[in-house]
């Protein structure tokens, strides 16, 4: 324990310190901020930080509203979105999630809880009516789930008015999203669940998109076609063929 | 905050801090050994975890640390070593036909072993965790095979699954929808009697059956077959049995023939690799209606 009569110097200008609430916040501040730029500054210049992959693209319209609708109903309160690289995870959801895979969510949905299971590689797992079933009752395909029934997604007006302004907000913050895909983002929503449609423009601005009538009634376009789209897509669109994981060893 | 007010405290023995405001003073208490003791040998174990783990972020990446761990190369060389483990079984596996795999005992026990695990996390949300299927989802214990019920048939199934577009060997079949001006109404409930008819269940309108059973050659039995027995090549259900996918009502048939839905199983190829996939058909095989 050092004294007051050692270091008497050091201790009278620690006392100013203390005695100047002002002076306590700024300085305190300061402390606080060179352990928080030491741990996240490094994520934005480490080359390590993101992989080079291949495939992943922004969300199509379609995608990105159920991704809203995912959002709004909390799914990620009982579901998280990242596979960690442990064996019991990689056997049972596939390979471990990438952090370029959530490069474009905005918030991400990793989530630090399980209810139910992890949803990042649910993509192409399930038959689109499989989705559907199982979102209006749970419990007709997996009796012992404790999940609460979204039924009303088939009933909900679907409701986005102006998707262009949806990608156009995520272009703001980051997301590459060209004016060809806002100028198309009307056509791409409705587009991307018609089967009958013309789906040329859809695939060339978003590779591998899952086309289709996703809630089983072609003539009315719900938030379940919106929700089972995202759902279709999710962990689907790197290519892993063309990742080197011994590249990309951390 | 002088120095000069440090005193030692009458009643607890301690030393103050020589802190004094209005009066009230401050012991000084020192921190209990145990406390501190434990706070060096944290401080002294960091130094040592610095050194041998990643940790001090760099200009290009972060310090390696000295014995090169890092939780995928953990992971790699974890499922390495399982792979290294079931490499002999695994490539004897694929090395035979899959007649020859099911009938070999211990290849047969090595399949089950690993297909029972996969179901159990792959298949179980459609087909249920006894394989009994549900409505809209086949029961996989029985005999009645949509697209066939052989080892073969099975792994072909599962590899590229079923109406499954990802895959361009995935089996795909489109029954029309004869409400969609096809047939009327009044007809596809004639044609709803005769398939009940053949089923053997009974029918109430036999005169509706009657009329309906020429509807059903003309339209029906190309793929269903002339007496119900379907069809595995088209995916055609077998109608002359007590098995029923969506249902055994004349309501539930007659919706099915106005607007029928399509079940689709999704290909296992990509996702779980082609021996685990075998593994899965011999186990399915095993489960009771093998053919």
């Amino acid at each position: 324990m050092s004294t007051p009569n050692e270091n008497p110097g050091l201790l009278a200008k620690h006392g100013a310190i203390e005695k100047n609430v002002t002076l306590l916040l700024a300085l305190s501040f300061v402390t606080v901020s060179i352990g928080g730029i030491v741990e996240i500054a490094p994520l934005f210049y480490l080359e390590n930080t993101i992989e080079d992959v291949e495939g992943m693209r922004p969300y199509s319209p379609l995608e990105l509203a159920g991704r809203n609708i995912y959002v709004r109903e909390g799914c990620y309160v009982c579901h998280s979105q990242m596979i960690r690289p442990f064996r019991d995870e990689v056997e049972r959801y596939g390979h471990y999630s990438l952090a370029a895979e959530s490069q474009y969510d905005h918030p991400f949905q990793w989530g630090s809880k399980r209810t139910g299971p992890d949803l990042a590689r649910v993509g192409g797992r399930y038959s689109n009516d499989w989705h559907v079933q199982h979102l209006i009752d749970p419990q007709s395909v997996v009796p012992e789930s404790i999940m609460p029934s979204y039924a009303f997604l088939m009933e909900a007006q679907f409701d986005m008015e102006d998707p262009a302004a949806h990608l156009n907000a995520n272009r703001l913050v980051g997301v590459p999203y060209t004016d060809e895909m806002l100028e198309n983002a009307v056509f791409d929503l409705r587009g991307q669940a018609d089967p009958d449609g013309d789906h040329d423009g859809i695939l060339e601005r978003y590779p591998n998109a899952v086309i289709g009538d996703f809630d089983g009634n072609p003539d009315r376009l719900s938030e379940m076609d919106a929700l089972v789209a995202y759902l279709q897509m999710m962990g689907t669109l790197v290519d892993f063929s063309a990742y080197e994981p011994l590249e990309n060893i951390r | 905050m002088s120095d000069d007010q440090r005193r030692v405290d009458e009643i607890s023995g301690t030393e103050t801090t020589g802190h004094s405001w209005d009066g009230i003073e401050e012991l000084n208490t020192p921190l209990p050994r145990w406390w501190l003791w434990t706070f060096y040998a944290c401080i002294a174990f960091s130094a040592v975890y610095v050194v041998l783990f990643p940790a001090i972020p760099l200009v290009n990446e972060a310090t390696q640390g000295v014995l090169g761990w890092s939780s995928r190369g953990n992971l790699s060389e974890e499922l390495d070593e399982v792979a290294a483990t079931n490499l002999e079984r695994t490539e004897l596996l694929q090395a035979v036909s899959i007649e020859d795999a099911a009938a070999d005992p211990s290849l047969r026990a090595f399949a089950i072993a690993g297909g029972r695990a996969a179901f159990q996390v792959n298949c179980v949300q459609c087909h249920g965790s006894g394989a009994a299927g549900g409505a809209g989802y086949p029961n996989l214990n029985d005999d009645d095979w949509l697209w066939g019920g052989s080892l073969a048939q099975i792994e072909e199934t599962l590899l590229y699954g079923i109406r499954h577009d990802q895959y361009d060997f995935t089996r795909w079949s489109e029954m029309p929808a004869f409400g969609a001006g096809i047939l009327t109404r009044a007809e596809i409930s004639d044609v709803a009697w005769h398939v009940l008819d053949l089923a053997g269940l009974d029918v109430d309108d036999v005169e509706a059956a009657a009329r309906g059973a020429t509807l059903y050659y003309d339209q029906c039995a190309s793929c269903h077959g002339d007496i119900g027995e379907g069809m595995d090549d088209l995916g055609a259900p077998t109608l002359n049995d007590a098995i029923w996918l969506f249902g055994d009502t004349h309501a539930d048939i007659a919706k099915q023939i106005t607007a029928p839905r399509h079940g689709v199983m999704p290909g296992w190829q990509d996702r779980l690799g082609e021996a685990t996939v075998r593994q899965l058909a011999i186990y399915v095989h095993g489960l009771g209606g093998g053919e």
